[in-house]
């Protein structure tokens, strides 16, 4: 079972496989609230029926987008995550998804097409060639996940700003809508899509990103959770209209910015 | 004045006390912030046990039957709607705490020797809790460790929640994983209060009677 052999600094091999699990949904999870039974006192205090499942999530869900909001105002499109030097990237560096580390996605890269759309002039779809040969950025920031570990890792590849650029996107529009191979999805604003270090990755530390972290390209993005930086991208779409995401639409803040 | 007159003045003076109603040892105020306070902190703390649970600092984790939210996601929705409710509550409390001069008059000063005292008189069953308006030396500096612990837990919390919008914050605790420490100890800090807290009101049930009617 546990498939991360080698220890890494400052995280447990097999809490992190227990997390990956654990970040899954429960079978009978449609109660956000099994464990509140525990709290009888707290309803007597408020006299509501907390225990009452989907009222509760629907009322949390609500107060959830109110957070969005919030956070949205929060976010300084100036204010640049920390970049650390080389020395400190953590090796190995974990891996996470919502698959096991064997069952990432194969993509074959002779056959890779970036498909992108929406909101934009040019929606040629892009061959690897053509993405690898994009001007190259570089960072060394901390993916912080939303279990609460960190790690800090290097990307490398283009802005995701200049990418859109080259698109002839609507930056007036509100939401980038990012799919993977494996069926995964996420949206992001588009204030964090403009952001100077929102990178379309092609590189780990230097090296074709490997299976693992998401080959052929990964989303990178340090102002938001880990779950926001989405692997295996094979669509880009540029729209008004927010689809949700893997994880968005299970219960997962949407905008998870950090 | 002779000795009969006297006697009958303190038989008025007597039962004027006994219809008088008792004094005020806690005003609305502060019985509404510390109910509204007891609730967001449960929901805290039982949802953040259960985000600990997800990616646990130490080598244990809670019994999910004491840990609210039943999953991650759950666990930080209603972490991050209780929060609301414990930061304005917390600042209504503290505003109100300095403004009226209750904080002053209850918690202060703090002596060193008193503590010793009055925690020597607790541990040999001495101590006096007939007057329940004023704290002994013991019980302010628990409120005043405990207001403090709660200023500590919000900021860090702050600081974990906005790492990068908030980074001189999160710098000020020792950067984001310093920052998950400090809010754990925070949290036990508040928890480790709370046991004595409960246990205290337990064993002197008027405390608890003057924390919902005031008297």
């Amino acid at each position: 079972m546990p498939r991360i052999r080698k220890p890494i600094p400052g995280v447990d091999a097999k809490l992190l496989i227990k997390d990956a699990a654990r970040l899954m949904p429960d079978p009978a999870r449609r109660s956000f609230l099994r464990g509140a039974a525990s709290l009888g006192a707290l309803t007597m205090l408020t006299g509501c029926d907390i225990i009452d499942g989907p009222t509760a999530e629907s009322a949390l869900r609500v107060v959830s987008r109110f957070n969005d909001n919030v956070q949205a105002l929060l976010f300084n499109p100036n204010r640049l995550a920390t970049e650390y030097p080389a020395s400190t990237i953590t090796r190995p560096f974990p891996f996470n998804a919502h698959y096991q580390e064997d069952e990432a996605p194969e993509v074959d890269p002779k056959d890779y097409k970036l498909e992108v759309g929406g909101l934009i002039d040019n929606k040629a779809p892009w061959t690897l060639e053509q993405l690898y040969a994009l001007p190259e950025v570089s960072q060394i920031t901390r993916l912080i996940c939303v279990e609460g570990w960190s790690a800090i890792g290097s990307w490398q590849g283009v802005r995701l700003s200049e990418f859109l650029k080259r698109l002839g996107a609507d930056s007036r529009a509100k939401y980038v809508w990012f799919q993977c191979a494996e069926g995964y999805s996420t949206t992001i604003d588009m204030p964090t899509a403009l952001h100077a270090q929102t990178q379309l990755s092609f590189k780990f530390d230097n090296q074709i990103l490997p299976r693992k972290y998401g080959f052929p390209m990964k989303c990178r993005m340090p102002t938001k959770l880990g779950f926001k930086n989405p692997k295996h991208v094979t669509a880009i779409y540029v729209q008004n209209n927010n689809p949700g995401g893997y994880w968005e639409d299970q219960g997962y803040n949407w905008h998870s910015g950090l | 004045m002779d000795f009969g007159d006297f006697r009958g003045m303190t038989a008025i003076d007597a039962s004027n006390a006994r219809e008088r109603p008792a004094p005020v040892i806690h005003p609305r105020w502060v019985r509404i912030t510390h109910w509204v306070n007891a609730i967001a902190m449960l929901v805290m703390i039982g949802s953040g046990w259960q985000i600990y649970n997800a990616s646990p600092l130490f080598g244990f984790t809670f019994p999910k039957s004491i840990t609210l939210g039943g999953w991650l996601a759950g666990a930080l929705n209603w972490h991050f709607a209780a929060m609301w409710v414990l930061a304005i509550n917390g600042i209504v409390y503290v505003a109100l705490g300095f403004i009226s001069g209750r904080f002053r008059r209850k918690l202060l000063p703090i002596w060193p020797r008193q503590v010793i005292a009055d925690a020597t008189a607790a541990l040999t069953l001495k101590l006096s809790y007939q007057d329940l308006t004023v704290y002994n030396a013991v019980q302010k500096l628990a409120y005043v460790g405990v207001l403090i612990a709660g200023v500590v837990v919000v900021l860090s919390g702050l600081a974990l929640w906005k790492p990068i919008q908030l980074q001189e914050l999160t710098a000020l605790f020792g950067g984001y994983e310093a920052a998950r420490y400090v809010h754990f100890f925070a949290m036990a800090a508040i928890v480790g209060f709370l046991v004595m807290h409960i246990v205290l009101a337990v064993l002197v049930p008027r405390s608890l009677r003057a924390m919902i009617t005031g008297r």
